[in-house]
């Protein structure tokens, strides 16, 4: 086969305006739980289970994760991109992240929901 | 006054290898392409480019105590000594200081960098109103000197397939001409993870540049012209 350079895949976009979005998300969660620590000193494991009992933060919780997983793939991937040149190594280690992502967001639905 | 430059001829060195040179000058208003070309004088087979001498052409671009610049509008007195003169990085050397640029300009044609308007010609010039002709302000001046595209990451990592800074500045110097007609196939073009979505924004190609233009606020806009196409 050539070895021709190819580029053209058309996307990017999208994931560099996720990447943005997500961002946002997290600050805002994390804002929002220093603020909680900041606000209540004598914050202790009651209070804690206690905030993550309620649905809203469950669910709140869970979109932070899930911000935060689909911005480290698009930050692991750029880094694949640049660092691994061989494209059957490269997709392999796409699979590794995706997988181990997919893996973590079970487990944050089994961690939130079973406290 | 103290010099060190980098020194590789492919015919008769087997590595690079970097080499002290000294003049008996005082910087004075002299700058750095003046003490070069002394030097030369001293040892002519020294090799670099150069051509206009006044920051307009772009030939004597080189990594100036490790920053990218043009020698000729570099001022002597403002280099610390020994001052170390190397070939813009990332790309091959040639010779000394001269570097291939092939890698560069095939990025930059890459970007199809004329006007694409497919109306007939018109009796005399295409007009502009002074708000449009004013978008091409800080995206026209641009002399391709590489200087930015050879200080970023990004274009050493993958310059194959990154336009670099340089490239689209003048993409987006076409985007902006309200004479262009090509604008979805120029934002296609460049609709790729690697052709733009490279830039990290690290603004490395803003430090340099001569011309104190700004290609990491017009990758900025392209961009900007994405989302707004997309969304």
């Amino acid at each position: 086969m050539v070895d021709r350079i190819v580029t053209g895949a058309h996307y990017g976009l999208r994931d560099w305006l996720a990447q943005r979005l997500t961002a946002v998300l997290m600050v805002i969660y994390t804002l929002f739980i220093a603020g909680y620590v900041l606000l209540h000193p004598d914050m202790g494991y009651d209070r804690w289970t206690g905030l993550f009992s309620n649905q809203v933060m469950r669910s709140f919780t869970l979109l932070f994760l899930l911000a935060l997983y689909y911005h480290a793939w698009i930050g692991v991937r750029d880094i694949v991109m640049d660092y691994i040149k061989p494209a059957g190594i490269r997709l392999a280690i796409y699979v590794l992240v995706i997988l181990a992502l997919l893996l973590y967001t079970i487990w944050s639905v089994q961690i939130l929901w079973g406290m | 006054m103290k010099f060190r430059i980098y020194r590789y001829n492919p015919e008769t060195d087997a590595q690079p290898y970097m080499q002290d040179y000294e003049l008996h000058i005082e910087a004075g208003d002299m700058m750095l392409l003046d003490a070069i070309l002394m030097l030369k004088e001293q040892d002519d087979s020294l090799s670099l480019r150069k051509s206009c001498r006044e920051g307009v052409c772009g030939s004597d671009a080189m990594n100036i105590n490790g920053r990218n610049g043009l020698a000729c509008i570099t001022p002597l007195s403002s280099l610390k000594q020994p001052i170390e003169l190397r070939p813009l990085p990332g790309l091959p050397v040639i010779r000394d200081l001269i570097v291939d640029m092939t890698q560069f300009f095939k990025q930059y044609h890459s970007i199809k960098p004329y006007l694409v308007n497919n109306d007939p010609p018109p009796e005399t010039e295409r007009l502009q109103s002074p708000e449009e002709r004013k978008e091409l302000d800080g995206l026209y001046e641009c002399i391709l000197c590489a200087c930015c595209t050879t200080s970023c990451p990004s274009f050493w990592w993958n310059p194959d397939k990154f336009v670099g800074p340089a490239g689209l500045l003048q993409a987006y110097r076409f985007l902006a001409d309200s004479r262009d007609q090509a604008t979805a196939e120029r934002l296609d073009n460049l609709e790729d993870p690697y052709r733009l979505f490279r830039c990290h924004t690290i603004m490395n190609c803003v430090d340099v540049c001569p011309k104190g233009l700004n290609p990491t606020e017009a990758i900025g806009k392209i961009k900007d012209m994405m989302v707004k196409r997309t969304v």
